[in-house]
């Protein structure tokens, strides 16, 4: 048998460089003072990131994380904390996981549920920092997207309402927003969404 | 330098024995269609008939009760069949029980009948994957066609009691069918004095061939084809004799019978030999299954704080190849539906690591994992978010 078994690995070698090597990760005894953090995912689901940011002058200073999860989601969250760290708070806010897949020289289709983990986990501890401040949040409505036309539904307030806890169920979420009820057009994306935010966002 | 290849997968399938694949290579030459009743043909036919003999001495049952197939997922699809086939034609015995930790060619039959209306149950297990024979008794009554349960599962190695089991399927006029897949060549497989009507067996399993595989069918139990066509098999069994495989799966069948004592005992001790050590070396872990009732190869560990891809993905890179029950490594959100249905936590599924030894693993591949496991469990839990 070749040793050079590894060359038919199922991810990319920046996959595996960032899976063998994980950068910025959060060592245990080390005493990181973070201003911000945020934790997302659930060991239940299988993988779940913590995650600790500096900020100087509305700068990712420095960023640390800890993350219980397969290769991919290892990766994107070492790879994300290369990307934002010197990032400002707004830009980082915005890091899409289709970025931190990128830069990772993708993903298998399965797995990019553990790159949307790394940007909410990122976003997660910025929200978390600007509470910590007393600072509304600038940049959250920028990033909104209307899914239900009729009604005028957001990702974002679908997210809002999962991680709250308010809707608990698909049918929580259409008492509350009437989603779908006019042309239906929306339904299967809210359901997509609702089960990606109930996968982050339940404990 | 060379890197080390431990393969500890083998419940996944297993390396073919060089005997096997003699064997194979020199049977390719018997081309003639064993149905043909010139020379060639005969030579082929004679062949298969001698495989078919080893194949009822491992599993104790009759020569002509042995149908070849393309592996147990036919067969084990091959008996739903035959029973869904009964019901159709109005039988009143019209229920099907099996278990929740059978292989997916059942559970995945069952999915596929259950939407169309037929009615089967899944008999639960206890904390440790057995079958308890008073709950079985509660599924059990005089509508009852079939029961079908695994004699030792892929993931956690527990043995069912399938003596017994068969006895109080037999007491309500059922048929007792087992996949005995996993079993083969690890404990004895004993059909006649188990009693059991239809027995499942794949050759790769047992060092054999994959491709190539056996329903022992009991005389005079329903039977139905499941592949129309030739009269091969006596008519259980369309499709062109597989000559070579069947040669091969014969050979994988002879060795398995002559070393089973040995190999039984051996592949316990170096289960035993890794889980004691790994207990030993890494703190925090959880030993899967029945330990009583367990095949011998098979350990099944679960990892807290460390999720199974990654360790699996580690240890691929050591060269030490083993599987996992974790959601990442199945392509979707859910863990192993065998671990879950045994009572582990899901937290626990999810860090669970399964080895599986084989004939050609030794003592010093152990220590070699013991060497390399410890540091990378550590280092994953040291990433965690404890």
């Amino acid at each position: 048998m070749s040793t050079n078994f590894m060359s038919q690995w199922v991810y990319s070698p920046v996959v595996k460089d960032h899976f063998m090597n994980p950068r910025n990760t959060w060592v245990e005894d080390e005493n990181f003072e973070a201003d911000g953090v945020g934790e997302v995912g659930s060991l239940a689901c299988g993988d779940q990131m913590r995650i600790a940011i500096q900020v100087k002058d509305d700068v990712i200073a420095d960023l640390r994380w800890l993350t219980y999860g397969c290769a991919s989601a290892i990766a994107s969250t070492s790879m994300m904390s290369e990307m934002v760290i010197g990032m400002g708070l707004e830009e980082a806010y915005h890091l899409s996981p289709s970025a931190i897949t990128e830069a990772l020289g993708g993903l298998p289709d399965h797995k990019f549920h553990c790159s949307v983990l790394g940007d909410k986990g990122l976003r997660a501890a910025i929200d978390d920092y600007l509470v910590k401040q007393n600072r509304d949040n600038p940049y959250k409505r920028k990033i909104a997207k209307v899914i239900c036309e009729c009604k005028n539904v957001t990702d974002v307030a679908i997210e809002d309402l999962v991680k709250s806890g308010e809707a608990k169920s698909l049918e929580d979420l259409e008492r509350i927003t009437e989603f779908g009820t006019v042309c239906g057009n929306c339904k299967e994306e809210v359901a997509e969404l609702f089960d990606q935010f109930q996968h982050i966002y339940s404990t | 330098m060379e890197q080390k290849i431990i393969y500890l997968d083998n419940n996944a399938t297993t390396p073919m024995a060089q005997e096997v694949v003699d064997a194979i290579s020199e049977a390719n030459m018997l081309f003639g269609n064993a149905s043909s009743m010139h020379g060639f043909g005969r030579e082929a036919a004679f062949a298969i008939e001698q495989s078919r003999e080893k194949i009822a001495a491992l599993i104790e049952c009759n020569p002509d009760e042995v149908v070849f197939t393309s592996g147990a997922s036919e067969a084990n699809n091959t008996v739903f069949n035959i029973f869904r086939d009964a019901i159709d034609l109005g039988s009143k015995k019209n229920r099907i029980v099996t278990t929740v930790i059978e292989h997916p060619s059942i559970t995945e039959t069952v999915k596929f009948l259950r939407k169309r209306g037929y009615r089967i149950d899944e008999v639960p297990v206890d904390k440790t994957g057995r079958v308890e024979l008073e709950t079985l008794a509660t599924y059990l009554d005089e509508d009852v066609a079939l029961v079908s349960v695994m004699t030792g599962n892929n993931e956690i190695g527990t043995i069912q009691p399938i003596e017994e089991i068969t006895k109080m399927a037999h007491a309500v006029g059922a048929f007792m069918h087992t996949d005995a897949t996993q079993a083969i060549g690890k404990i004895p497989v004993l059909m006649k004095t188990w009693g059991v009507d239809y027995m499942s067996l794949s050759g790769h399993k047992f060092y054999g061939p994959k491709g190539i595989g056996v329903l022992a069918v009991k005389k005079k139990v329903p039977f139905e084809a499941f592949f129309h066509g030739g009269h091969q098999e006596g008519g259980k069994r369309a499709g062109t004799y597989n000559t070579p495989a069947i040669v091969g799966i014969g050979v994988a069948a002879e060795l398995a019978l002559q070393d089973l004592e040995t190999e039984r005992a051996r592949l316990w001790h170096l289960r035993e030999m890794l889980r004691k050590g790994i207990e030993e070396r890494i703190p925090n872990v959880v030993v899967n299954g029945n330990q009583e009732h367990c095949l011998p190869g098979t350990l099944d560990i679960s990892f807290p704080s460390a999720e199974g891809e990654s360790i699996l993905l580690y240890l691929d890179m050591e060269g030490i190849m083993v599987s996992t029950g974790s959601a990442c490594a199945s392509g979707s959100l859910e863990p192993s539906y065998v671990l879950l249905a045994a009572g582990v936590d899901i937290e626990l599924a999810h860090g669970s690591i399964r080895f599986s030894f084989g004939r050609y693993n030794t003592e010093d591949e152990v220590l070699h994992v013991l060497e390399k496991l410890p540091p990378i469990i550590k280092r994953l839990r040291g990433m965690s978010t404890r």
